[in-house]
């Protein structure tokens, strides 16, 4: 436990160090990690935070890509092959059923080698290198095959299948179930688990590939805290010390070292400031709504003085249409020109309250428009990020010709790559400061929050707005720096409006009007 | 690499061929045309008053993988042949039994041995009742039973 020792010596020397619980955590946690009682990465944000002066919402993590994690279960293997005398193959099968707790296995297998081996599956008795064998005589259960130079083969149990049978087994368990570190002989009821080297000397080399793969990712999804990122075709996997439980103090937001920014807790993308719980149930309301809010997400709109149809094609709310030059708002349908001041009357959904709410059917549409309000905005948002996209896509070209327009150089022009990119993460905060307002009660913070989301959705906006200009008119330098300023301004409100909201969720002063049961209670299926 | 055709034929082949020989008692071949799907009839032997008396019918179906792949095997109704009441049987005839699922099958089970292992299922019932759920799932399943992720919560019915 030599880890534990590092930690404690690291942080003795701080005051004010947040005492660490995690030990007494562990023990009544006992029966969900089953073997998590191995010493915990110094990685959890309550650990570090004396250690380090850190953002609230900022968590420690670490990117792992797949040679580290090669070398991690290498690591791992060889050193229980030294320790206890057996085959690396055999090692592997003894950690992975140990779910890579090393100091575990070891102490298991000492007091009793016997139930543990039997248990992981693995056989008692030492024997050489697999190999396949012709017996006389030999008749194979699985396909009734018997004959003359019929290859056959056996795992230490003995029970023997022709060599096609087991091929054809194998290939089902890898290829059809993606099964590999748990596969067992083919006989009924036989435990055993069938080793690496043997299935390497049965199966073609394309199956191999995609055993090994298998085996591969069971070391990541074995262990709490590692897990893939989930972006199409990256390899990494981020290394995090958030436990479950922690879920409703902590939105864990990683960043792999591809770009693709997620929530450690349920492996979402980004969704802070509100906690994975709330995301879940606010998507779930979403996907059951959908049908009463799809007119809201619709792409386009009734220009609201002249009737013609305006469909919107970039991030800003600011709309102008074509036909009538009418400028209105996107989300409330208002006049623009009202919005440089009173932004506040489309950000917040006033709580109707009094008359109207007295009769059923009123307070039934009182709720539904409340969702509405919200579902809106942060529908808005979300369909935002996404052109904001394209846009950026057309934007590498735009830099292109502003080097041209402008004289300046492509380092010059790298502004706009930061604008886009600002844009991108605010719209995807702003979007779920909406559904977290939608949960969240009424309380003293609540208006510092909706302050500090107003004065981001300003900002997000003003930037949309400079930022789909053309080519001619970003060349005027007075407008570069006045993206680069509201870039840095849109960043600003955007650590700002996080750090208010992890700081209240931490401490537990959010109010919410559903129940946030934390982790702790993890929903157990009927059907697997 | 899935099996070569004819790879179930083979085995299948030489199952029929101990079938015609002889089976256990309370087991029937009713009919095997081809190699795609086999009938079965199955009694209980003992005077469990929940089966007393009734003769259930049982499909096979086998995929080009059997035996590697599981069968699929459901009891079908007919006018003289019911579906047996029990806790793992829904009222369909789709059965929730490990060893037919791809975890527990064994390539080295049979029609035979699964037909034992049905009417010893049915021998050790003492329930009369369906799974629960069963009126909801019956309604909505649209899956074949190689495609449902029964949990298997209680292997001891
Ligand atoms: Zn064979
Ligand atoms: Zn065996
Ligand atoms: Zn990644
Ligand atoms: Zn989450
Ligand atoms: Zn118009
Ligand atoms: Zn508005």
């Amino acid at each position: 436990m030599d880890s534990d020792d590092d930690f404690m010596s690291a942080v003795s020397s701080e005051d004010d160090v947040l005492p660490d619980d995690s030990e007494n955590e562990d023990m009544s946690d006992a029966e969900d990690f089953d073997f998590d009682d191995e010493p915990d990465p110094d990685l959890g944000m309550s650990k570090d935070f004396g250690v380090k002066k850190k953002v609230p919402f900022d968590i420690n993590f670490k990117v792992f890509h797949p040679s580290d994690i090669q070398k991690q279960q290498d690591d791992l293997i060889n050193e229980v092959n030294m320790i206890l005398d057996i085959s690396k193959e055999e090692a592997a099968i003894l950690l992975r059923h140990f779910r890579w707790n090393k100091e575990r296995l070891l102490e298991d297998s000492m007091d009793k080698q016997r139930q543990v081996f039997e248990a992981a599956g693995l056989a008692q008795t030492s024997a050489g290198p697999p190999r396949l064998e012709t017996i006389p005589g030999f008749v194979c259960d699985i396909c009734c095959e018997e004959g003359e130079g019929l290859q056959s083969f056996a795992i230490k149990c003995g029970h023997r299948y022709c060599v096609d049978c087991y091929r054809h087994y194998l290939s089902q368990k890898i290829r059809g179930e993606g099964e590999a570190a748990r596969i067992q002989c083919p006989a009924d009821g036989c435990n055993l688990i069938i080793d690496s080297r043997s299935l390497d000397l049965l199966v073609m080399p394309e199956l191999t590939g995609r055993y090994h793969e298998l085996l591969n990712r069971t070391y990541v999804e074995d262990k709490d805290t590692l897990k893939w990122c989930p972006a199409p075709d990256c390899q990494n996997a981020i290394e995090c010390g958030v436990k479950k439980k922690e879920l409703d103090k902590v939105v864990p937001t990683v960043a792999c070292d591809c770009g693709h920014r997620f929530c450690f807790g349920c492996i979402l993308n980004d969704h802070q400031p509100a906690p994975c719980e709330l995301v879940k149930k606010w998507l779930k309301k979403c996907a059951d709504d959908s049908e009463t809010a799809n007119w809201i997400s619709a792409n386009t709109k009734e220009c609201p003085k002249c009737n013609s149809t305006i469909e919107k094609n970039g991030g800003c709310n600011h709309m102008t249409c074509r036909k009538c030059k009418h400028e209105f708002c996107w989300m409330c349908m208002g006049l623009w020109s009202e919005h440089g001041t009173s932004w506040y009357s489309c950000n917040r959904f006033e709580e109707k309250s009094g008359t109207e709410a007295r009769d059923a059917q009123a307070r039934s549409r009182v709720s539904l428009e409340r969702y509405l309000h919200y579902y809106n905005r942060y529908a808005n948002h979300e369909q935002s990020a996404r052109l904001d996209k394209n846009i950026y896509q057309k934007t590498e070209t735009k830099m292109v010709q502003l080097q041209k327009e402008s004289g300046m150089s492509w380092i010059e022009v790298q502004y706009l790559n930061s604008a886009s990119q600002a844009l991108q993460t605010c719209r995807q905060t702003l979007m779920w400061t909406y559904a977290f307002a939608f949960y969240l009660a009424r309380n003293n913070l609540t208006e510092i929050f909706e302050d500090n989301q107003k004065d981001l959705e300003m900002a997000v906006e003003a930037l949309s707005g400079m930022f789909e200009k053309n080519v001619t008119e970003l060349s005027d330098p007075k407008l570069k720096v006045e993206i680069m300023d509201k870039t840095a301004y849109c960043n600003k409100r955007r650590i700002i409006l996080l750090e208010d909201t992890a700081a209240n969720l931490a401490e537990g002063r959010w109010t919410f009007n559903v129940e946030l049961t934390s982790g702790a209670a993890a929903s157990s299926s009927h059907r697997r | 690499m899935p099996p070569a055709a004819g790879f179930a034929t083979k085995r299948l082949g030489k199952e029929l061929q101990k079938i015609h020989n002889s089976l256990p008692p309370g087991i029937d071949l009713v009919s095997a045309e081809n190699f795609e799907e086999w009938f079965l009839d199955i009694r209980v032997l003992d005077s469990n008053p929940l089966y007393k008396d009734q003769t259930y019918r049982l499909k096979f179906k086998f995929s080009s993988s059997y035996p590697i792949e599981p069968p699929e095997v459901v009891f079908v109704k007919l006018p003289d042949r019911p579906i047996p009441i029990h806790p793992h049987i829904y009222s369909n005839g789709i059965i929730c039994l490990d060893l037919l699922g791809q975890q527990g099958w064994s390539p080295v089970q049979n029609v035979e041995s699964v037909c034992m292992s049905l009417q010893s299922m049915l021998t050790g019932n003492t329930k009369d009742e369906r799974p629960p759920g069963d009126e909801d799932f019956v309604r909505a399943n649209r899956l074949r039973p190689k495609d449902i992720d029964f949990f298997y919560h209680d292997n001891n019915v």
